[in-house]
């Protein structure tokens, strides 16, 4: 078990109503921690759609969980 | 030094094109994105954006870094706003500057466009029937 921090923007923090959490996880790696966090907060959004970002640099789903670190859910982004 | 910034209060434009003044400058393009009253059809009223700050400034810059490796440009600056915006604000602006005119519009739209499509920025409208929502576009 690793605990990291999630942060939440857009869609998936109105869904999750935090814009962060601390969460402990045994998940192989990003793609199975976003599942489960899926099914806890019911994301609408399909892990194809989506980013994921680990301490402020865009990282790839199949990375492992690293204890402490911030892990960041980006949606579809709108800016401009 | 930082190019590209993100903003949670209005900024002014003119300090902006001052700061890329070059003699070795004879072109000067610049985009502004404006808050517009309609999107999809649905009729607007205002909106807001949020940003993973960290990471929107950190892609902001290498968008920017990009920029001046792909186009002959002397320098180039963007901001963004974050928060609530009304109808007409200004939302984006992007400023290049360049020895020759091509090169400043090409590299305006490269910068506007990257930054559109990978700067973690989102943008939550507030429709007039009383709805809101975030754009979470499909590409």
């Amino acid at each position: 078990m690793v605990r990291v921090t999630v942060l939440y923007f857009a869609s998936l923090r109105d869904a999750a109503a935090v814009a962060s959490e601390s969460v402990e996880s045994d998940a192989a790696d990003l793609g199975a921690l976003y599942e489960s966090l899926r099914g806890r907060h019911g994301f609408a959004l399909p892990i194809n759609r989506l980013r994921v970002a680990v301490d402020g640099a865009f990282a790839r789903w199949s990375d492992g969980l690293r204890e402490g670190s911030e892990i960041a859910f980006i949606p579809p982004v709108s800016g401009g | 030094m930082k190019r590209f910034n993100l903003s949670d209060k209005p900024f002014g434009i003119v300090p902006l094109r001052d700061a890329l003044l070059d003699a070795h400058a004879g072109a000067f393009a610049s985009f502004e994105g404006w808050v517009r009253d309609h999107n999809d059809g649905r009729a607007v009223n205002g909106l807001r954006y949020e940003a993973y700050a960290a990471l929107a400034e950190a892609e902001g810059e290498r968008v920017l870094d990009e920029a001046l490796e792909k186009f002959e440009i002397v320098d180039a600056r963007c901001i963004h706003r974050i928060g609530d915006l009304a109808i007409g604000d200004l939302a984006v602006w992007v400023g290049v500057s360049a020895a020759h005119r091509d090169a400043a519009f090409a590299a305006c739209r490269y910068i506007i466009d990257e930054v559109k499509g990978r700067a973690p920025i989102w943008k939550h409208e507030r429709y007039a029937e009383g709805e809101a929502g975030w754009l979470h576009p499909e590409n």
